[in-house]
């Protein structure tokens, strides 16, 4: 990389910390105007978030949101806004809940079978959207919107109809904690860190291989190259022979895949079958995750990890009797904050980046 | 609308400036530094009441700063403005307008779903009791119609209007705020030469009328028809001013970029017998199942090492044309063979797979992606080509190499390759386009407005490197609105009119007149 380009970077960077900044001080002003000392309040969860357990809830927290930021991002990065994570998550957690259950394999390829499933379940549903949008025109964001509310629908009918599992307790009565039939053992994920202060799965190192080959894929292949040249410019992409519809397709259709696994930690690691209400908003968070990270899976790792330690620290607010909301008003004012933010580094940068390379050029900086 | 700052006297006064050689504008010593470059320095300028005054200078001599400064979109560093006799200090553009000054600008900034009218009074609107008065309007609006001698409707929707017309709404809409000094930039970049010299007919009964226009271009010929004088800018400051019966046109770009021309020499290399493209009765349809085609019946065919220019008034066809025979569009009827292989049904991946290059008509739109790299935009239709690939990734390294040939070998004035597509000037974003066209050394090539808003010195380079593309066999099919360059460089001249080709001439019997009449409409009989 040179120069420039870290510079850029280091702008950018600067600038996201900045706003992440203003939005914690707006965030203290409404603490102030509810009787709070937002100083007192902000030194408390930065202690408590700091120790341990707090620590492995961050990067457990974090893990989901990874992976619903990297899939928001994947559209994104060609003008594709996949608002339906939510729902694609919902549907792949419910047929992976139930295909997981049905059937009986070793450990590493039982969990290999899961996410397989949940990967395909989350791209056919975001599929439906894309073949929406190549046959007939319709707007992903419209599309996706509904189909989030059908898939609610969906999963609760299909669970209640066909996949409700009555499990009896000791007594011989059915349980009041109504589920799908629960997982096999084989199907769960290990735990990589397990102690006193708490545990931790396998599920965190996942989402974060997943950033990685997200990275290289958007960012190294030759598709990914494809597929931000269609959102920088999908006339010059078309011309230059990119098949739009088939990227809106292959793009639509990973976003999905990467969709499913937003709700394996759940289904996994915590709960071991499904239940409607079962981890449920990742996919809007995702979404915040993604715009923090500006699309990338670097930056996304870093939001989601801030998110989810924002999540785990709020726990001590409670106690000083502060609505736990106040994480949720935070997290939202960032959003907004870097939105706001980043429009307007931007346009600095590109002045001076246009400004700098005149200058160059002027005085006989060129390439011959 | 607010007026320039305290004391500036920013209002029009042109009766009371009366001397012997009344002065419109007069620009001394101006200076125009962004940080790291001087943009604009020792400038100085005398335009004269009632006289068209010319502009010319390459793209990036600082023609358009100059225009912005006076036109109050930014303020000198130094030196002084005075207009119709009055030092003035604009400190924005509304302050200009207040002064008599309007400027209409190279793109037409006009809401097609607006009527002429609608759009000559936006944002300025004569209002009676809190509506507007279009009858006030309308009266005003004919006045100014009147004085650049227009018959067009007020009622009519721009959107339905050729793009001679839009830009005659363009000039009567700075003409309705009071504009006496019109700054028209690169005017006839968009226009056909019929068009080109009703321009000239408006602006000279503009001037006769008293008003006074600054004309910003480097087409050379028209400056020299049209100018009464004649400004030449280079880096960033004025050169000279000159009569047009002083100079030629030789003269002229030399003085512009300070070195002698190539001359366009006639070809060294024969055609040659392979047909590389050929096209048989080609028919796009109509959008929307329109009766009309857009491209309708067409075909020719084009042998390696030739040249084929397509002459023709923007919109009929051509743009379709390229589009059916790159894949992009498919064909109602007809066959598009590409070097013996039919490739009518193929899609546009598999059609570039067959060696064809294609330089589009907007290189911004089609042509480039501003925020990238200059090396990703080089790789931009070549990235499965396979030494671009490393198994799924692209090969980055090779990538940036071959990007630095192109930049080398086409003479792209930038520091790297890895500054962003849009820090270039737009005869360098071409310059790329077509080394990256050219790079692969493509069968064929389609090359659409080449040089389209490139400096002379570009547009040299751009020539030469199709020449040397056609001289190693690539067929070229040109479409071009710039007539010395279809002559310069086509072997035949197809003029396609209303999706037809309705003539193929020789360089020989393509005058400037011949050609006007067949690109609009005319059937005459031609040897």
């Amino acid at each position: 990389m040179d120069r420039a380009a870290l510079q850029r970077l280091g702008v950018t960077a600067a600038s996201t910390v900045g706003a992440v900044l203003i939005a914690f001080a707006l965030g203290g002003l409404l603490l102030w105007f509810t009787g709070h000392n937002p100083f007192s309040i902000y030194r408390q969860m930065l202690e408590y978030g700091t120790e341990t357990p707090q620590l492995l809830d961050t990067a457990k927290r974090a893990g989901p949101l990874i992976l619903s930021g990297c899939a928001v991002a994947i559209g994104f990065k060609m003008n594709l806004f996949n608002i339906g994570v939510e729902g694609q998550y919902r549907v792949a957690m419910l047929f992976a809940a139930v295909a997981g259950a049905a059937v009986n394999l070793p450990a590493p390829l039982h969990v290999a079978f899961v996410f397989l499933v949940a990967m395909v379940s989350g791209a056919a549903w975001a599929g439906v959207a894309a073949v929406l949008k190549v046959r007939r025109g319709v707007n992903e964001v419209i599309s996706t919107i509904m189909l989030n509310a059908i898939a609610i629908g969906l999963t609760a009918w299909l669970y209640n109809t066909f996949f409700r599992f009555e499990k009896l307790d000791s007594a011989g009565r059915v349980s009041l904690d109504v589920k799908t039939k629960p997982l096999p053992t084989s199907a769960w994920l290990p735990d990589l860190i397990k102690g006193s202060s708490g545990r931790l799965s396998w599920y965190f190192v996942i989402a974060l291989v997943v950033a990685l080959l997200v990275w290289l894929l958007v960012f190294r292949s030759t598709f990914g190259f494809q597929l931000r040249s269609s959102g920088l410019n999908p006339v010059a992409a078309q011309t230059a022979g990119i098949d739009s519809k088939k990227m809106v397709l292959r793009a639509m259709l990973i976003s999905g895949a990467l969709s499913g696994l937003v709700g394996l930690q759940a289904l996994l690691v915590d709960e071991h079958s499904f239940k409607p209400g079962l981890a449920v908003g990742l996919g809007f968070t995702g979404i915040a995750v993604a715009l923090l990270g500006r699309n990338h899976p670097g930056g996304i790792v870093v939001a989601a990890l801030l998110f989810g330690f924002l999540q785990a620290s709020s726990g001590i607010l409670q106690i000083q009797d502060v609505p736990k909301s106040i994480v949720d008003i935070i997290q939202g004012i960032v959003v907004l904050t870097v939105v706001i933010v980043n429009e307007a580094v931007g346009r600095w940068l590109d002045k001076r980046t246009a400004r700098g390379t005149s200058s160059a050029i002027r005085s006989g900086e060129v390439l011959v | 609308m607010s007026s320039g700052q305290p004391g500036t006297g920013a209002s029009p006064s042109s009766e009371s400036g009366i001397s012997s050689e009344p002065i419109a504008v007069q620009l001394s010593g101006i200076e125009k530094r962004f940080p790291g470059v001087v943009a604009n320095r020792d400038v100085s300028l005398r335009v004269r009441t009632g006289t068209i005054h010319a502009i010319v200078g390459e793209n990036g001599a600082g023609k358009s700063t100059l225009m912005k400064t006076l036109y109050g979109m930014h303020q000198p560093d130094a030196g002084t403005i005075t207009v119709n006799g009055q030092q003035v200090t604009f400190s924005s553009p509304s302050a200009a307008i207040a002064a008599g000054i309007g400027m209409v600008h190279q793109h037409f900034m006009l809401a097609d779903n607006l009527t002429v009218l609608e759009n000559v009074i936006l944002g300025s609107e004569p209002t009676r009791r809190g509506r507007i008065d279009l009858v006030k309007a309308a009266a005003r609006f004919a006045d100014c119609a009147r004085l650049v001698g227009s018959h067009i409707s007020p009622h009519r929707l721009v959107a339905e209007l050729g793009v001679g017309d839009r830009q005659r709404v363009e000039i009567i809409k700075v003409l309705y705020r009071g504009a006496r000094i019109l700054i028209l930039d690169e005017p006839t970049a968009v226009l056909v030469p019929q068009e080109v010299d009703e321009l000239f007919g408006n602006l000279k009964e503009l001037v006769a009328d008293g008003a006074t226009v600054i004309f910003i271009s480097h087409k050379l010929d028209e400056v020299l028809a049209v100018a009464d004088e004649i400004t030449v800018i280079r880096a960033g400051t004025t050169v000279a001013t000159v009569l047009p019966k002083e100079v030629n046109r030789r003269r002229l770009s030399e003085m512009m970029v300070g070195f002698e021309l190539p001359t366009g020499e006639p070809r060294g290399t024969a055609i040659g017998t392979q047909v590389r493209l050929e096209l048989s009765q080609v028919t796009v349809a109509g959008v929307l199942g329109a009766a009309k085609p857009l491209v309708d019946d067409v075909s020719f065919a084009i042998h390696s090492g030739e040249i084929i220019g397509v002459a023709g008034v923007e919109g009929s066809g051509q743009f379709e044309l390229c589009e059916a025979i790159m894949g992009l569009r498919p064909l109602a009827s007809g066959a598009i063979m590409l070097g013996g292989r039919n490739v009518t049904e193929l899609s546009a991946k598999e059609t570039r797979g067959e060696g064809i290059g294609y330089i589009p008509f907007d290189r911004h739109r089609e042509g480039l992606m501003l925020s990238a790299p200059l090396w990703e935009n080089a790789l931009l239709g070549r990235e499965n080509e396979p030494e671009f690939k490393v198994g799924p990734f692209v090969a980055a390294g090779k990538v940036r190499a071959d990007t630095r040939a192109i930049i080398t070998t086409f003479g792209v004035r930038t520091p790297n390759e890895t500054v962003p597509a849009f820090a270039l000037s737009g005869g360098n974003q071409q310059k790329l386009i077509v080394g990256r066209e050219l790079e692969s050394d493509p069968s064929v090539l389609i090359a659409a407005h080449p040089t389209r808003g490139v400096d002379v010195g570009a547009q040299a380079t751009i020539w030469d490197e199709l020449r040397k593309a056609r001289d190693a066999g690539t067929a070229i099919l040109l479409i071009s609105a710039d007539l010395d360059e279809l002559l310069a460089l086509s072997d035949a001249v197809l003029v396609m009119y209303d999706g037809r080709v309705n003539a193929r001439l020789t360089p020989a019997e393509a005058t400037p007149d011949v050609l006007g009449t067949f690109m609009t409409g005319g059937e005459q009989e031609v040897g």
